[in-house]
């Protein structure tokens, strides 16, 4: 079953055109690495597939819900973790969580618990108490992904994850990307090509606005004729190996 | 429910804030401390009644309410920048669950601290009476305008900019012409008839006439800082609003 179907969706900001035409097809439970250089329009997809932005033509529909006329329903099945650590910084790490399962409807008992299990599982159960302004870049980081999971999302949007993260935080925080794989739909973008040959199911390459290739890891490699999905992506993405 | 939640997360945001604690509530203290001081030093015959407790408390409840612009905008700001907002936009939260969500944490800021403004007041000769109930109403009622400020500021700009104008100018401005610092009816002129023109003036007489009594004369005042709440607020929102949909402003 498709749990996100694009058609033909294009954003405008005057004449610069940020996503020219995309048509995209992903099915539920899988992870989808959505790959281009600065300014390909990797940013701007995934705002308007989570409702930030409107599209300027062509529409999308996330589990049956189209991002133009029911945004607010989409709003309740999604989740995203921004590119930067969106935390709230004088509140707790369980207090953050709790916020975030309040604001998704989830009554406080139900949050509490649900605060206490996602902690478990992000390693974070014992900095439960402590300030977000007070963790770790690392530990921030896995809170603001543990915030986007504790609504229970059949979507989640991940834009560049372990950005600025050491190499231990991110080899945890892949294991716990793995972990939801089959059980939630991940959109990911993020410019380490060892992170999408890890996690991803299937890749998609975006240059200048318009998606250039869909494919699995393997079939990008062969179809460049190269060995890494490195070099597949700099020829794909029209630069010189 | 879900704007409570928010208007919960915001109150504890800023007072876990030192600075924001000590200007939310020391500062009109140590303000009526050291202007009463100067009262008592300022002979009879100066005729200079603007220190007088009666003028000075409902006075600097107004003035301590100005720092709910600074509040609220740094709050807005940081949180738009921070991509904390971000987050929340792809919530279910709808728009007024935002604008309400940073407004009534600055309303109960602002009750807290002119009641103990007001109450404060006592030690310093203020009739205490049922009055204050009034004063510490019409101070939450005249403090929104402020609080549309730093939102519609908050909405606009980041958070250094925002200290800048909500911070250093507005509460300048609003210390000059609300007749609490300067005595107006001495200066007269083009400078008086400014003050009676703009909303820091007016909500420092409303909340001096709640706190007499005489609410005969309040009407005047009330209009002219209620007109300028609706316009502010109006742009708050438009502006707000336009940035949860990724319009540019």
């Amino acid at each position: 079953m498709n749990a996100v179907i694009i058609k033909e969706l294009t954003k405008k900001y005057g004449n610069i055109v940020a996503v020219n035409n995309l048509n995209l097809t992903i099915e539920q439970g899988e992870l989808f690495a959505l790959l281009g250089v600065n300014g390909a329009g990797k940013t701007t997809t995934i705002k308007m597939l989570s409702c930030l932005i409107k599209p300027t033509s062509g529409d999308a529909f996330l589990l049956g819900e189209s991002i133009i006329s029911n945004p607010h329903s989409i709003n309740e099945k999604t989740n995203i973790s921004p590119q930067e650590t969106a935390v709230a910084a004088n509140l707790s790490v369980l207090e953050n969580l709790e916020l975030i399962a309040g604001i998704y409807g989830q009554n406080s008992k139900t949050a509490n618990k649900n605060a206490h299990e996602i902690a478990q599982k992000f390693g974070l159960k014992n900095e439960l108490n402590k300030k977000a302004k007070n963790l770790s870049g690392g530990m921030q980081r896995r809170l603001s992904i543990a915030m986007a999971l504790i609504s229970e999302p059949q979507i989640l949007f991940l834009d560049e994850p372990t950005l600025g993260l050491d190499v231990l935080a991110r080899r945890e925080l892949w294991a716990s990307i793995k972990s939801l794989k089959g059980k939630v739909t991940i959109i990911l973008t993020t410019h380490y090509m060892d992170e999408v040959e890890n996690l991803s199911d299937r890749v998609g390459i975006m240059a200048n606005g318009q998606l250039t290739t869909v494919g699995t890891v393997t079939e990008l490699t062969m179809q460049t004729n190269t060995a890494k999905l490195e070099d597949a992506f700099i020829v794909l993405s029209g630069g010189v190996l | 429910m879900r704007m409570f939640l928010f208007a919960k997360r915001n109150i504890k945001e800023i007072l876990r804030d030192p600075i924001n604690l000590f200007f939310s509530i020391g500062f009109p203290l140590v303000l009526l401390v050291l202007l009463s001081i100067i009262n008592s030093s300022i002979p009879p015959e100066a005729k200079n009644t603007m220190f007088q407790i009666k003028n000075l408390a409902p006075g600097l409840a107004m003035f301590g309410s100005v720092f709910m612009a600074l509040f609220a905008g740094m709050l807005l700001s940081k949180d738009r920048t921070s991509s904390f907002l971000m987050r929340l936009f792809t919530s279910p939260m709808t728009a007024a669950d935002f604008i309400l969500g940073y407004t009534l944490p600055m309303v109960v800021m602002t009750i807290i601290q002119a009641a103990i403004t007001l109450l404060a007041g006592g030690a310093f000769g203020l009739d205490i009476n049922i009055n204050i109930i009034f004063a510490i109403i019409m101070t939450a009622l005249t403090s929104l305008f402020f609080v549309g400020t730093g939102l519609f500021f908050g909405s606009l700009l980041n958070d250094k900019a925002v200290g800048g104008v909500c911070g250093a100018l507005l509460t300048n401005i609003a210390g000059w012409l609300s007749g609490v610092f300067i005595p107006i009816d001495l200066i007269g002129g083009a400078f008086k008839a400014i003050t009676h023109i703009l909303p820091f003036y007016n909500s420092a007489e409303a909340i001096r006439i709640s706190l007499s009594g005489n609410f005969s004369y309040i009407l005047p005042h009330l209009i002219v800082v209620t007109v300028y709440t609706i316009v502010i607020f109006t742009l708050a929102i438009i502006a707000f609003n336009r940035k949860m949909n990724g319009e540019k402003i």
